[in-house]
């Protein structure tokens, strides 16, 4: 079973990738769907069986590298960490399958789309479950090829193409980091197995490598080397340029991949590695660090954004700060209870946003939407609930896990936790602010959009509504349910061996000890962002405006997303493009083309040229050559024959 | 001796001093006729080496045949006095210099008169001593018998430049009035009519 | 001074050399380059003529008979050649025989 899990959306996707039109559009949604229904019953079979049975396994599959001392091999690692981590991914992905049916429908290569999604759920299935450095990079390689393709799947779209081509570069700068993370870890343990590598860990500790003169801690550098390639694949500040261009693909895939998976193989692979960095203090606080920036830079620009996924992609990103500053204090139940509940209600978010742009007839901007919550009810309530499991409102699932991130963060105690702690609180207050902006705007006020649109306003089907509904229920019910068995008592248990806490890491019982102040602080929080928000735009509609003209410069540095992307543009992008361009032209073109292919040519071209400038036609001039011709035989004879 | 040495230098001096002005003279008919002088010069030195026979060849062929026709050619083309055409100058320098390199070199290897020893020995047909026979008679006694076919052939090849050269040269003229001898021949008695005709009065 | 093989032979190289430059120095008519052509059997039949002489070998002046007897025919073709030519193109200049200019 544990094997179908993985190889069932692999199937899916080489039906229909290679059917493609031979199948036909429905033969190839329904097969890819209908497994990978089959795949997230399977995934929760599983989950219950090693985590409350506590029976965690690994299968061997088989060899892939035998080479010398690197030795890897295919294996199926079901712990309790793989476990959370499958019911997650096919759960969504199974819905994001069923949404796009109905979503993708008019769309002229469904057989396409759908093959790249089993694609990818069979890359992040990979991942969760790798055994060995290898296999998770091969995932963490094919999820974000998978990216790629999704992204750019409207590939007549120049933007589109632009935007997975910064994706997947972004991210390789990100991987870098990872393979010379992956490097190290063989050269220092010897192996790139996990239960090899965690169990040499402890004996590596205050060991150095001595790199330029400069001793560097082994395990510090190992764990911030495979945290960079984290950052990539989850955009957190500095690698965090692709995630907001990457809305160019269509809504499922940023509900699939940009919500609830691939953004979340960071976080998961931090908690993977919790052997390792329980001993490398100054790595998880680099960690929290960027966590908490990253958390805290993504709620400000998401409060100017108009575009409606954008608002959510960059909640996202804050989002997933806030995992990661949970992994960086220690709290690794905490970040992935966070990473649960929160694929459930983003994923809500983005479909539930795919239905308001369905409704509007492809209209993404808000500043043309308002004043429809009566004409597409249902759609209405679940973004609601969505945005109350996000702004963290109690019974609703990011309301537990998002305060016991901050519960922890502010019982580390250290500086770093608490400035974590207090970014963490500003950016509540952020979340709770632009989610309800972004409801008042999409479906109260006036209309602002044009009676033709207005007229074609209509609820979604109910292929695309049940997908919503399922993710409603964990939305709501996942974080009530669960919360005892990732932070609470049970999270030893429930977790067994795969995430290691140090031994003088209690920072989950801490957190429950944490001041009343504490506990109620992300509340209020959240409760004073949605009526700030009310405020804002039901009640004065025209404050918002004002107040961004008031602020103009930080308004417009907010807006253009921290110029970022005009700093990397011209510090990276015009010197690569530069660089390739002068390669291109100057390297391949005059050197190796002027010398090779094209240098041989013209060369002939001009030799035979010169050449034939001989055939004068003048039959003295041949008889001349012939003369030459005797006098240098005659010569040769008389006086090389000497020699 | 001092008669044949002196001989010798008057010929050979005269004969490369005539080829030089065959090459060099502006005028057609000059060179040609310094080609005759070259020929006749060279008929000398053949006396001089004993082939009278050959000498006489070359007079009565050569300068009888070959140079008169030569003549008739360039009288029939009416070939203008030509100026030296700027090319000469810019190309003489390198041809010079080949040219003198190969006189060089001949006359190094053939200068010394070196015979290989062993030539000696491998004479086809020696020369019959004078007092027995002169060099006509010598010349005969070998080409009419051993040379047989040699002779034939170059017979022939006479002929097919005979027959070549009014090929090429050979026109149509319109209006030329020709025999038709098929058609005299087959006339018969129907082309003659006798006709009564009054004095005076005409057919 | 006794006139040897030697002698003649340079004198042949001589004409064979002038002959030689007749061809492509000539810029004047293509008469010219027959000319020299003529001059080149000429300085060849005196060299065979030469050897028979000095190693009394007939060989060399049979030799020579049938050159003649070739350089006549050959002169007699090249003329009537010249003189279709000349029908044709209307110039014998050698300048403008150049139509097999590549």
């Amino acid at each position: 079973m544990e094997v179908a899990i993985v190889a069932l959306p692999l199937l899916g996707a080489l039906i229909a990738g290679f059917g493609n039109r031979r199948i036909g559009d429905l033969a190839a949604q329904w097969i890819t769907s209908g497994l990978l229904l089959l795949t997230c019953i399977f995934a929760w079979v599983v989950f219950c069986d090693v985590t409350f049975g506590n029976h965690p396994r690994t299968i061997q599959l088989f060899t892939w590298f035998d080479s010398g001392t690197f030795k890897a091999n295919w294996a199926l690692r079901m712990d309790q960490l793989t476990a959370v981590m499958l019911v997650v991914v096919t759960t969504v992905s199974a819905m994001v399958h069923v949404y796009s049916i109905g979503y993708m429908h008019h769309d002229k290569s469904v057989p396409r789309f759908m093959a790249y999604l089993s694609l990818f759920t069979f890359c992040m299935l990979m991942l969760v479950t790798a055994d060995n450095f290898m296999q998770m990079f091969f995932g963490w390689e094919g999820v974000g090829l998978s990216s790629y393709l999704l992204i750019g799947f409207w590939f007549d779209r120049p933007s589109a193409n632009a935007a997975a081509i910064k994706a997947f570069v972004v991210n390789r700068v990100g991987d870098f980091g990872f393979a010379l993370g992956i490097m190290g870890v063989f050269m220092v343990f010897g192996s790139v197995d996990f239960n090899t590598v965690f169990a040499a860990t402890p004996g590596q500790v205050g060991h150095s490598f001595h790199f330029l003169s400069w001793n560097v801690d082994i395990l510090t550098t190992l764990c911030l080397l495979l945290f960079i390639g984290a950052m990539g694949k989850s955009a957190q500040l500095g690698l965090h340029t692709w995630l907001p261009d990457a809305m160019e693909g269509p809504t499922p895939v940023s509900a699939l991949i940009h919500a609830a998976t691939m953004v979340t193989a960071g976080v998961f692979m931090v908690c993977r590695l919790s052997p390792m960095f329980e001993y490398a203090p100054i790595a998880r606080d680099i960690v929290a660090i960027v966590g908490a920036s990253t958390c805290f830079f993504a709620a400000t620009i998401g409060l100017t954004q108009f575009d409606i996924k954008r608002v959510i992609a960059y909640s996202t990103c804050s989002q997933l700060g806030y995992m990661f500053f949970a992994a960086g204090v220690g709290a690794y139940g905490a970040a992935m209870f966070h990473l649960f509940t929160h694929a459930f209600f983003k994923a809500l978010l983005f479909l539930g946003s795919g239905s308001v742009i369905h409704a509007m007839s492809g209209e993404q901007d808000m500043r043309k939407m308002g004043g429809i919550y009566k004409l597409i009810p249902i759609t209405y309530v679940l973004m609601w609930i969505g945005n109350l499991a996000l702004a963290g409102i109690p019974f609703f699932a990011g309301f537990y896990s998002k305060d016991s991130i901050l519960e922890s963060a502010f019982a580390s105690g250290s500086v770093v936790g608490h400035y974590a702690f207090w970014l963490g609180i500003a950016a509540a207050f952020m979340t709770a602010f632009y989610s309800w902006r972004l409801l008042f705007m999409t479906f109260h006020g006036k209309p602002r959009c044009d009676h033709e649109t207005l007229h074609h306003v209509h609820e979604s089907p109910w292929i695309m509504l049940v997908p919503l509904f399922v993710l409603a229920a964990g939305a709501i019910f996942a974080g009530w349910a669960f919360v005892h068995y990732f932070v609470g008592d049970q999270a030893h248990a429930f977790f067994g061996n795969a995430i290691v806490y140090a031994a003088d890491n209690d920072i989950l019982a801490r957190a429950e000890e944490v001041p009343e102040w504490v506990k109620l602080l992300p509340l209020v929080m959240g409760v004073l962002g949605i009526a700030l928000a009310y405020v804002a735009y039901i009640q004065k509609p025209g404050l918002a405006g004002s107040i961004a003209k008031a602020f103009g410069g930080i308004y417009t540095f907010v807006f253009r997303k921290w110029m970022f992307d005009e700093l990397y543009d011209r510090i990276f992008v015009r010197a690569s493009k530069a660089l390739g361009f002068g390669l291109w032209k100057g390297g391949d073109g005059a050197v190796i083309d002027g010398c090779g292919p094209d240098g041989i040519a013209s060369a002939t071209v001009a030799i035979a040229r010169r050449a034939s400038k001989l055939q004068t036609g003048y039959v003295y001039h041949y008889a001349f050559a012939m003369l030459i011709g005797v006098v240098l035989l005659v010569s040769w004879y008389l006086i090389g024959a000497k020699l | 001796m001092i008669v044949q040495t002196i001989a010798f230098y008057v010929f050979a001096v005269v004969a490369i001093l005539s080829a030089t002005l065959v090459v060099a003279n502006r005028n057609p008919v000059y060179s040609v006729l310094f080609l005759v002088l070259t020929f006749f010069n060279a008929a000398g030195l053949f006396v001089l080496l004993g082939a009278e026979f050959l000498a006489m060849m070359l007079v009565v062929v050569y300068v009888g045949a070959v140079a008169v026709l030569f003549l008739f050619v360039v009288m029939m083309l009416d070939i203008n006095f030509v100026e030296l055409r700027q090319g000469f100058v810019r190309y003489m320098p390198i041809g010079l210099i080949v040219g003198l390199v190969l006189v060089a070199e001949l006359i190094f290897v053939l200068g010394s008169g070196a015979v290989a020893p062993v030539l000696g020995q491998a004479i086809a047909m020696p020369t019959p001593p004078l007092d027995q026979m002169g060099n006509t008679q010598a010349l005969g006694t070998i080409l009419y018998t051993h040379y047989f076919y040699l002779f034939q052939s170059a017979g022939l090849i006479l002929l097919v430049a005979m027959i070549g050269a009014i090929v090429l040269t050979h026109r149509e003229r319109e209006g030329v009035k020709r025999q038709k001898i098929a058609n005299q021949v087959a006339r018969g008695r129907e082309s003659v009519a006798v006709v009564k005709v009054q004095s005076g009065s005409g057919v | 001074m006794e006139i040897g093989l030697g002698h003649y032979l340079t004198v042949a190289a001589v004409l064979f050399t002038l002959g030689v430059f007749g061809i492509f120095l000539n810029r004047k008519n293509v008469i010219i380059i027959l000319m020299s052509v003529e001059l080149l059997l000429l300085a060849v039949n005196l060299n065979l003529v030469a050897f028979s002489h000095f190693l009394g070998d007939m060989v060399g002046q049979v030799f020579t008979m049938l050159i003649l007897t070739v350089a006549a025919a050959e002169a007699a073709i090249g003329l009537a050649i010249l003189v279709v030519y000349f029908r044709n193109r209307g110039s014998i200049a050698v300048e403008d025989i150049n139509v097999m200019k590549g």
